[in-house]
């Protein structure tokens, strides 16, 4: 199984090593052409705005309307939940469109805001303790019908699902527990499977 | 601050901004036009200060913190992240941009210091903060301090690379040859370096710094920002390269794109095409000592 990290900036690293960890096959995608050796998708914390440029730039965001439509599973992290998202505020930017969530930007404040906490992940049906690292993260402000949300956070998603995506307010890949990353490891299997 | 690992080093919240911001660029700028020229670019973040390098360096005089106001106009103009620069050894230079919400303080060689014999102590904030480095021994301290990320320092200003490849393959080579070595080397090796013996020994184990390590002073052309990536930079800083260039907005924009392909000599090709004139360079070997700006702390 070989799972794609979009390389194009931010802690892709991170993906590719937690990705590793579950046994599966991190490829660094900077080029759409790559999207086709791939069968399934993380595109990483970073910068939303650079992501956007550097995507339009080399026409990523037709390759990857392709990709979803073919139901290959996609995992974004903070900067890659707000190019996932339906609707971004603060500010309204380009999004996707793949997951039925409305985000704000930046929504916790600047950097001396960000916070580590400790939550609750329902994967599958079981509880997992969770650490949650949030980076000057978005919040999930709305959530569609068909989105399963898989942990809150002050009553706010911050991982959620719907359908072949997942994405997460906060990054899984900087702490050592493979739990997120075996889940969309999952996800990805059953998607290949016949 | 984290005890990971049995060290006392920065917050990991605050290491992990600097996992963000890598294989980006972070542009110095000195007003909110500048800093949104350079988000359109796709900078991850921008760096607030009262002149460009070359122009402190043409200038002369005593070189500060930017304008609060100033600071507070580009934290309106772009979502990205703003850090400023405090000089270094000036704690409340930091503590004022700490007031301001900065996302990163970076204790900067490129100001005139503040305290010739001591660096800020870093814990003592709730920010990060990014510091200069020549070599191995410099990174070690400063991450010691408590410093988030490391830039190695190149020389600010003089749009040549020479010092800034200097720096990069003197810290990589530091970080090869502590893994190579016996654990009964590593203590004389502390002593040699003037570096703190716990993040050595953290260092020799992992073959890498505990912290993030970007490239600054020189950077001036796509190809520049390619060569420090290839050399291990995980991100640059680009200084006066930019604004002093003919086309500010283009220049930002190829090598934002050059440092995400670095390794695609086509793409570098591609985006090295008309960009007008790159900003005037300096030959550092030819510099005096004293107007270095690499020399400036310890």
């Amino acid at each position: 199984m070989k799972i794609g990290v979009l390389a194009l900036q931010g802690d892709f690293a991170l993906h590719a090593a937690a990705l590793a960890r579950c046994g599966a096959e991190a490829v660094e995608v900077r080029m759409p052409a790559q999207l086709a050796g791939v069968d399934g998708l993380i595109m990483p914390g970073g910068e939303s705005t650079t992501l956007l440029k550097l995507m339009h730039e080399w026409g990523f965001v037709a390759a990857l309307e392709k990709f979803h439509a073919e139901g290959k599973p996609i995992f974004g992290t903070c900067a890659g939940l707000i190019l996932l998202a339906r609707e971004v505020a603060n500010p309204e930017q380009f999004s996707l469109g793949f997951i039925d969530v409305a985000v704000e930007r930046n929504a916790y404040g600047r950097q001396r805001e960000s916070f580590e906490t400790q939550g609750t992940a329902t994967l599958d049906g079981a509880a997992h303790p969770l650490t949650m690292i949030f980076i000057r993260a978005p919040r999930i402000l709305a959530a569609g019908p068909s989105v399963e949300v898989l942990a809150r956070h002050q009553g706010a998603p911050v991982l959620a699902r719907e359908g072949s995506v997942l994405v997460a307010a906060f990054h899984p890949e900087l702490t050592d527990d493979a739990t997120i990353h075996a889940y969309f490891c999952r996800m990805v299997a059953e998607a290949t499977s016949p | 601050m984290a005890e990971d690992n049995g060290l006392r080093i920065a917050d990991k919240k605050h290491i992990a901004l600097a996992e963000m911001l890598k294989g980006g660029v972070v542009m110095d700028v000195t007003n909110a036009e500048q800093a949104k020229i350079a988000e359109d670019a796709g900078a991850t973040s921008v760096m607030a200060l009262e002149r460009v390098p070359s122009d402190i360096r043409r200038d002369g005089g005593v070189a500060r913190m930017s304008p609060v106001k100033k600071i507070r106009e580009i934290q309106k103009a772009v979502t990205i992240p703003v850090m400023a620069k405090a000089r270094i050894g000036h704690f409340v230079e930091a503590q004022i941009l700490q007031a301001l919400a900065i996302d990163f303080i970076d204790e900067s060689e490129v100001l005139t210091p503040a305290d010739e014999h001591f660096h800020i102590d870093k814990f003592a904030f709730s920010v990060p903060f990014v510091c200069g480095a020549r070599d191995l021994g410099e990174a070690l301290r400063r991450i010691g301090e408590g410093a988030a990320m490391i830039r190695t320092k190149g020389e600010a200003g003089s749009g040549n690379i020479v010092e800034a490849v200097r720096h990069m393959r003197a810290l990589t080579g530091g970080i090869k040859r502590l893994t190579l070595l016996n654990p009964e080397e590593l203590m004389t090796e502390a002593k040699n370096l003037g570096a703190p013996y716990d993040i050595l020994r953290w260092v020799s184990k992992h073959g890498r710094l505990p912290v993030p390590n970007f490239s600054a002073g020189g950077i001036a052309t796509p190809a520049d920002a390619a060569l420090m990536m290839q050399l291990g930079a995980e991100a640059v800083f680009v200084g006066s390269g930019i604004f002093k260039s003919s086309d500010p907005p283009k220049r930002a924009k190829a090598i934002v794109q050059a440092t995400t392909h670095f390794k695609d000599p086509d793409v570098l090709a591609r985006v090295s095409e008309e960009l007008g004139e790159a900003m005037p360079g300096l030959e550092t070997s030819k510099m005096a000592e004293k107007d270095l700006l690499q020399t400036r702390g310890w």
